[in-house]
């Protein structure tokens, strides 16, 4: 049994690694079909022909298409992210402050989010149709229904408009203490939180109903088990695998899906740096944006997946 | 006090899914002494279970006790608080589940789960319990007492799972253990192993017990005394000897009849037709990729044949996982064979349905197990029958609702029913709905598989005599899946034995038990619960040996 599992781990693991491929082969062809070529681009409107063709000699760009891309994903592999078309600095140096930026926020907002949200979810399923549980389920799908900018200006509105509490940017290269880094981080880390814990709570409550209605939670509650133990020690153990994957694909919109909070609180992370590459057609940058994102979705989903597999009695 | 159990006006309420409050347990008074089994017995919905709940202080969703008082050992368990019932629960009475293969936590093993019940109440330390454990699994038969708790629940047999269930509830050395019909859902084979297991624990521990059943054969082996519960109500208590031998109230006397069915009452002789109906021959079917000796990975059915006379009905018995489901599946071209014939009629057919020209799907039909999920929730009634009058028949509007009323005229059912969903009717009326359906295309071949396994004795006895009454008025041949060999025995002219996906034997209904034939249909014979009390204990230990193919089939 204990190699099955290692089996249905390494081909989830392979199925993640052509995932990988097909999604930067796609990436890659879907820049190369942006309208306009690089090379007039860069070089603007005084730009001789002579030099337009010098230029596409030295940048590959007048080699066959799959060619190109060989080059691109062996760059990748080796480490090497090319140079930014718009100022000439290596990618790598352009992303990696940012993208610490916005790990840092993700991580803030997981360490705040998860344990409130499956907390929340777990009470609302024991408390299964009481007060409690309507007023955390009727909240969530206001949550839900609320789109993320909205919440995002109305937190700007309130904190720092009326109450004068925070301010409206955030300038995370400047914090120096811990009081500076709280300031920083509330609003962004408030409005992330709101727009994933809804989908986290939403989804344990159900994953917990389900085991806590199976004959075995009705089994050990008529064992003599206390409610907090049918819940911790028989109900959770089998929730786990559906939990997981909503905490992962609630973590991965953290990545890639946080263009709009970073925008409006200007805090300078992965997703406003793309969104500036794709107004200067910086092409290495967009794709190694686009790589990482895809990159941590599958990191994260990948994860959830081996834990249901690991955690599935049946395999062991 | 006199009892160790008194209940007293006990009454139960239940809430509607429309918020309404209906009384499902009216005003029920019982006693259980030191010692002594009480079985409750009673068809679905007549409040057995709940009532045997209510002595753990416990209700399902939705319900709760709206008064009288359940009285254990001196305590009222309805008026307690939680926490005082909890700490009863387990060690005061204690709980055997209908299904262990459900009640058993999949994400732990079993030790823990049985050790659980010290450790909640804080009984003995670990080591104490395991060990215990290890003796209980020795009293109830088990094989590999010493290892076998390590196994996860998904590692054990059903029959072995309801035993192990029986260590969980004796751990705590109650007074009183509930038994919620724990052998159902097992075969009549390994049901005995499991009710021998039950009862020299029993009478070991002195505790008394609450037997929960619908079948009174398996009750009478048990039991001191037998209630018989309907609609909420005692209709009748007595010792287990008075009951059977001298029922006084008519639903007892409909009980103790659906056990033992009267035999097969005489089938025209219309032997028309010059060939047989249907022939079987030579078929194989399984799953996975077919292997280079023309076997599947998997293989379901080895290599079998049979047929079905016009006019004659064919019982295929076997346990569960033995391929009679998957047989009737072949036959009908849901699941195609991998090679073999099947011919209706002397034509051949395709392997698939989806192959078979429209006439040859219309006169063999198949109704399954469970009307519930057979049926469209979301379909009236009417439209249910209506579909297959429309598109074998070609049926529609006024000629169409006539043919309905007449199908609904055939199976016994009121023509007001036409507009009801399928949700609304009861266990026995979906099933006739599930027949009627089938009817509809006129077929002269029915598959029947397991369609009374899910319905109560009394329901179930009904439907029987519905297809023998169908079958004189339409001449009809069906082919009765089953694992229920009284029954197949009072329908059927013959009947094909499966073990493993193999027939072994074909018999005449009066030949079971027979010297001369197959040891596996002995012991099916054998293995058939009796009204007779003392069925049980009389039975030679030979009758239960361990068939050798039962170890396969049983994971």
């Amino acid at each position: 049994m204990k190699s099955q599992i290692a089996y249905l781990v390494l081909n989830r693991m392979a199925a993640a690694l052509v995932t990988l491929l097909v999604v930067s082969f796609t990436i890659f062809f879907a820049t190369a079909m942006l309208p306009g070529d690089v090379a007039e681009v860069l070089l603007g409107q005084a730009a001789t022909p002579e030099a337009v063709a010098g230029l596409r000699t030295a940048m590959h760009l007048d080699e066959p298409a799959i060619l190109r891309f060989l080059r691109w994903i062996g760059g990748l592999a080796t480490g090497d992210l090319g140079t930014s078309y718009a100022n000439a600095i290596p990618v790598a140096k352009l992303i990696g402050g940012r993208l610490a930026n916005t790990l840092k926020l993700a991580a803030v907002t997981a360490v705040v989010s998860v344990p409130v949200a499956l907390g929340l979810g777990i009470l609302a399923a024991v408390l299964r149709g009481t007060l409690f549980d309507r007023v955390v389920t009727a909240l969530t799908i206001g949550v839900i229904s609320v789109p993320e900018f909205m919440i995002a200006t109305s937190a700007v509105l309130l904190f720092s408009v009326y109450l004068k509490w925070l301010p409206a940017l955030s300038f995370a290269n400047e914090v120096q203490s811990l009081g500076q880094l709280l300031r920083v981080f509330v609003m962004p880390v408030l409005t992330l939180s709101f727009v994933i814990s809804a989908q986290m709570i939403r989804m344990t409550r159900a994953a917990v109903v389900e085991a806590l209605d199976k004959p075995y939670a009705e089994m050990a509650l008529l064992k003599g088990a206390s409610r907090t133990r049918v819940v911790l020690r028989h109900a959770l153990p089998n929730a786990l695998g559906p939990i997981v994957n909503a905490v992962a694909l609630s973590l991965s919109y953290l990545l890639g899906g946080v263009i709009i909070v970073e925008t409006i609180f200007n805090y300078p992370g992965i997703a406003k740096l793309m969104v500036d590459a794709v107004s200067t057609r910086d092409l290495p940058l967009i794709q190694t944006c686009a790589m990482i994102f895809c990159l941590g979705y599958l990191l994260l989903i990948t994860i959830a997946d081996i834990v249901a597999i690991v955690s599935n009695p049946r395999l062991r | 006090m006199a009892h160790l159990v008194e209940i007293r006006g006990l009454r139960v309420e239940a809430k509607t899914d429309s918020g309404r409050r209906i009384e499902i347990i009216r005003g029920v008074d019982l006693d259980v002494a030191d010692g002594e089994i009480l079985a409750l017995i009673g068809e679905s919905g007549s409040g057995k279970t709940t009532i045997a709940l209510s002595l753990l202080g416990y209700t399902r969703a939705g319900c709760r006790i709206a008064g009288g008082s359940v009285t254990v050992d001196g305590r009222d368990m309805a008026a307690l608080p939680e926490a005082e019932r909890a700490a009863l629960r387990g060690t005061m009475v204690a709980y055997i589940p209908q299904s262990a293969a459900a009640a058993f936590n999949p994400s732990r093993t079993v030790m823990e789960q049985v050790i659980e019940v010290a450790r909640i109440h804080d009984l003995m330390p670990p080591d104490a319990a395991r060990a215990r454990a290890v003796e209980l699994f020795r009293a109830l038969a088990l094989p590999e007492p010493e290892t076998i708790g390590a196994r996860y629940p998904h590692q054990v047999s059903g029959g072995q799972l309801q035993r192990l269930s029986a260590a969980m509830a004796l751990i705590g050395a109650p007074k009183l253990v509930i038994f919620d019909e724990p052998t159902t859902a097992l075969d009549v084979t390994t049901q005995i192993e499991v009710l021998r297991a039950f009862k020299a624990v029993m009478k070991e521990s002195r505790a008394a017990g609450v037997y929960v059943s619908h079948d009174l054969a398996v009750v009478a082996q048990i039991a001191d005394r037998i209630a018989v519960l309907k609609g909420g109500e005692v209709q009748e208590v007595g010792a287990t000897g008075q009951i059977l031998a001298r029922p006084t109230h008519p639903y007892t006397r409909a009980l103790l009849d659906a056990v033992e069915p009267s035999a097969g009452a005489a089938r025209p002789a219309e032997a028309a037709g010059p060939g047989p109906l249907l022939e079987v021959t030579e078929v194989v079917a399984g799953y996975g990729r077919i292997g280079p000796d023309g076997m599947p990975l998997v293989p379901a059915i080895r290599r079998v044949s049979l047929t079905v006379e016009r006019g004659r009905n064919l019982g295929i018995i076997g346990e569960s996982g033995c391929g009679k489901s998957t047989l009737a599946r072949v036959i009908a071209g849901i699941l195609p064979p991998v090679s073999g014939r099947i011919a209706l009629d002397g034509t051949p057919l395709a392997p698939a349905a989806a192959q078979r020209p429209r006439d040859a799907l219309r006169r063999l039909q198949i109704v399954f197990q469970l009307a519930d999920t057979a049926l469209n929730p979301a379909k009236a009634v009417g439209e249910i029958l209506g579909r297959p009058l429309t598109f074998y028949h070609g049926q529609r509007g006024r000629a169409r609702e006539a043919r309905i009323d007449r199908l609904l005229d055939m199976v016994r059912l009121p023509r007001a029913l036409k507009t009801r969903l399928p949700g609304e009717l009861s266990g026995g009326q979906k099933q006739r709905v599930n027949l009627a359906r089938a009817l509809a295309a006129e077929p002269e071949l029915v598959i029947c598989d397991e369609i009374t396994s899910a319905l109560d004795s009394v329901v179930a006895a009904a439907i029987i005599e519905l297809l023998g009454e169908l079958q004189r008025e339409l001449g009809l041949s069906y082919i009765f899946i089953s694992h229920d060999l009284a029954m197949v025995q009072s329908i059927c002219d013959r009947i094909a034995v499966m073990v493993a996906g193999e027939k072994i034997e074909e018999l005449a209904p009066g030949d079971f038990g027979a010297p001369g034939t197959h040891p596996y249909s002995r012991l099916l014979h054998a293995s058939m619960p009796k009204l007779d009390p003392g069925w049980l204990d009389g039975l030679g230990r030979d009758a239960a040996v361990e068939w050798p193919v039962r170890a396969g089939a049983a994971s």
